[in-house]
């Protein structure tokens, strides 16, 4: 059975959730075999959770040079065990860098490019959602291995114990992969709330909340769900919260399993990050806002009532 | 320092874009085109480097013939001459297709940074910058909120999901930038008149040492399989809050499980 490679992202040495989902695809292709690409010892934390959710081989390149430059060494690095283990595809968690890794890795392959696919068939048919979730697609690679990039929430990871064998696989950088140099890495996303663009419950603010301070009636709401906190452009224009929270065409696209807009009008930008979350809940006092035309439940209400209500409700609930 | 803006043209997102039933490609004709919304940040940020640094700014566009309208506007905005691969050849490229041309362009062209957007509203997949850089092996210096040259050396703040990275290369380099970084400037009336008078140069694949069956929808690495439209999302519940809103959005969670 040829391999499957799934390029791992990981955290603070926790392999984020859409690498597992991308595992528990990849059994339906092949054998699954992680790829973990990074500084010495980044791969030790990984290994467990790999090997529960179906990696039977984990591929390391541990270099410094791979964690020192900006994306080439990831993509020749890939490309080294691809040449290694001849897979069926690669599948790569969508991402920006990942999705320029994957490019890269392309160009190295010489092979065909797929991204921000949403399901894949049998027969390496990829599902897209393109122009704001108003079309699907087919697509296929119809050269070369098929490097595919997937959205967070594709699919719903499952454990599937297997031996998780660490190959180590020592890659010499060209000089190509060294002409963008990493000097400094710098966070800014503060607090402990899950990431917006890999998250299964975003809460997203709008113009409705007025003013920065009542944002933290949205953040509240997010806390009581375990959910990430995103906003629409509107908010972000007006500076109430940060660039990296907007979503929407010209921010990050998310499809959680549940998305609240509360005070979001939904304009057709907003909805073209968010149109193809599972669940959409509306909270806005607009009856004709276009958010309800998508939304699975709306409460046509003052959101400054609805959504403590709410938030207060969901603690009750959970205990 | 001399720059090349990379421009993309678009299909309206106001508009009802569609595929082509026919060949599955984007249907250029369905709505009107507008220059691709981030790549007037790129335009912007070609044309402060060149206040800044000297030089000149050129565009450089791979499209269609309506293409021009695009190029027009930018070159209002003040780049001083455009470069357009035109050839109908190109029709139905896939990313990794439109870099090579970009690359051979390029190729022509005197130029110490490429400045492209991050992201293209068509296509989406924010990997022709990254392509460019591997095939012409220079530095790639990608979603950047900021950059800054020092002679021949290029830093910018790379965006990264949780803050941003700061990468340095030097030039060539070929770089993308976010919406954010700058505020694209109107074109000015002056702008507009004198931009009629601009040279663009049109250049065929031939002209770039490039065949046919390097290009276009049949040499494509990926293809369109099929397609449809999404079906409409079922019409949901939507209630006015009468006080028990709050409740009824919770028991709705409940009910799907999702609390
Ligand atoms: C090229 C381009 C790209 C864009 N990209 C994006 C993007 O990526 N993301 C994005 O979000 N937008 C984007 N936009 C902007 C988009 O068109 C909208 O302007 C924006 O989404 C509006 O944000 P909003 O819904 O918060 O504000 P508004 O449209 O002002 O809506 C506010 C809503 O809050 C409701 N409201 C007010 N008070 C209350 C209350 N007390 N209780 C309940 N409800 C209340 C109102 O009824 C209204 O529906 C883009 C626009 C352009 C032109
Ligand atoms: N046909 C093209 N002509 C010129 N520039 C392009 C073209 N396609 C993509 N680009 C540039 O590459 C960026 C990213 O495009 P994409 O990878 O398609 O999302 C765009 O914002 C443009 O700057």
């Amino acid at each position: 059975m040829a391999e499957v490679l799934v390029l791992v992202d990981a955290a603070d040495g926790t392999v984020k959730k859409p690498t597992l989902e991308l595992l528990t695809a990849a059994r339906s292709l092949g054998e699954p075999a992680a790829v973990v690409i990074g500084a010495p010892g980044a791969a030790a934390a990984t290994k467990g959770a790999l090997a529960e959710f179906g990696a039977a081989k984990i591929y390391v390149v541990e270099d410094e040079d791979a964690s020192g430059y900006s994306v080439a060494p990831k993509a020749e690095a890939l490309a080294a065990v691809a040449a290694q283990a001849s897979p069926a595809a690669v599948l790569i968690p969508s991402s920006n860098e990942n999705k320029e890794v994957a490019a890269r890795l392309a160009l190295e392959l010489g092979a065909g490019l797929i991204t921000d696919a949403v399901d894949l068939g049998a027969d390496l048919a990829a599902t897209q959602s393109i122009f704001g979730g108003s079309i699907t697609v087919q697509a296929k690679v119809t050269r070369g291995v098929p490097v595919i990039t997937f959205r967070p929430n594709s699919f719903t990871p499952e454990p599937a114990p297997a031996a998780g064998e660490e190959v180590p696989v020592a890659v010499a950088f060209s000089d190509g992969a060294k002409r963008a140099r990493i000097v400094d890495r710098v966070t800014e996303a503060k607090g402990s709330r899950p990431q917006l663009t890999d998250a299964s419950v975003v809460v997203s603010g709008g113009r409705g909340i007025g003013k920065a301070e009542n944002f933290d009636i949205i953040e509240k709401l997010a806390d009581s769900l375990g959910a990430a906190v995103g906003a629409s452009r509107a908010v972000v224009d007006a500076g109430w919260v940060g660039h990296q929270m907007q979503v929407g065409q010209t921010g990050v696209t998310v499809s959680p399993q549940l998305y609240i807009a509360v005070g979001i009008s939904g304009a057709i930008q907003h909805r073209a990050g968010m149109q193809t979350s599972k669940t959409i809940v509306a909270i806005n006092k607009d009856a004709e806002a276009p958010i309800f035309e998508l939304a699975d439940f709306g409460v046509v209400g003052d959101l400054f009532q609805v959504a403590p209500q709410l938030t207060e409700e969901i603690a009750r609930r959970r205990g | 320092m001399n720059v090349v803006v990379l421009v993309k043209q678009v299909p309206d997102t106001e508009g009802n874009r569609k595929l082509d039933p026919g060949d599955h490609t984007v249907d250029r004709a369905a709505v009107d085109p507008v220059i691709n919304y981030i790549d007037e940040f790129a335009i912007e940020e070609g044309l402060r480097l060149k206040e800044a640094h000297g030089g000149e700014v050129t565009i450089l566009t791979v499209g269609p013939e309506r293409a021009t309208e695009s190029i027009r506007k930018a070159l209002s905005m003040g780049a001083d001459k455009a470069v357009h691969v035109l050839d109908d050849a190109l029709h139905g490229s896939d990313a990794l297709q439109t870099a090579h041309v970009l690359a051979k362009a390029l190729g022509t062209l005197e130029w110490d940074v490429a400045v492209a957007g991050s992201e293209a509203t068509d296509s989406r997949m924010a990997v022709v910058p990254a392509l460019l850089a591997g095939l012409l092996d220079v530095a790639q210096l990608t979603q950047a909120r900021k950059v800054t040259v020092d002679g021949s050396s290029v830093t910018v703040e790379r965006v990264t999901e949780g803050g941003y990275e700061v990468v340095e290369g030097s030039t060539p380099a070929v770089l993308s930038v976010v919406e954010k970084i700058n505020d694209p400037r109107y074109p000015s009336f002056k702008g507009i008149m004198a931009a009629k008078s601009k040279p663009v140069t049109v250049l065929g694949l031939s002209d770039l040492g490039l065949d046919q069956s390097d290009v276009g929808l049949a040499n494509a690495a990926s293809e369109v399989v099929s397609f449809e439209n999404a079906p409409p999302r079922q019409a949901g519940q939507i209630v006015k809050d009468d006080g028990s809103g709050a409740v009824q959005i919770a028991d709705f969670l409940a009910a799907k499980k999702l609390i």
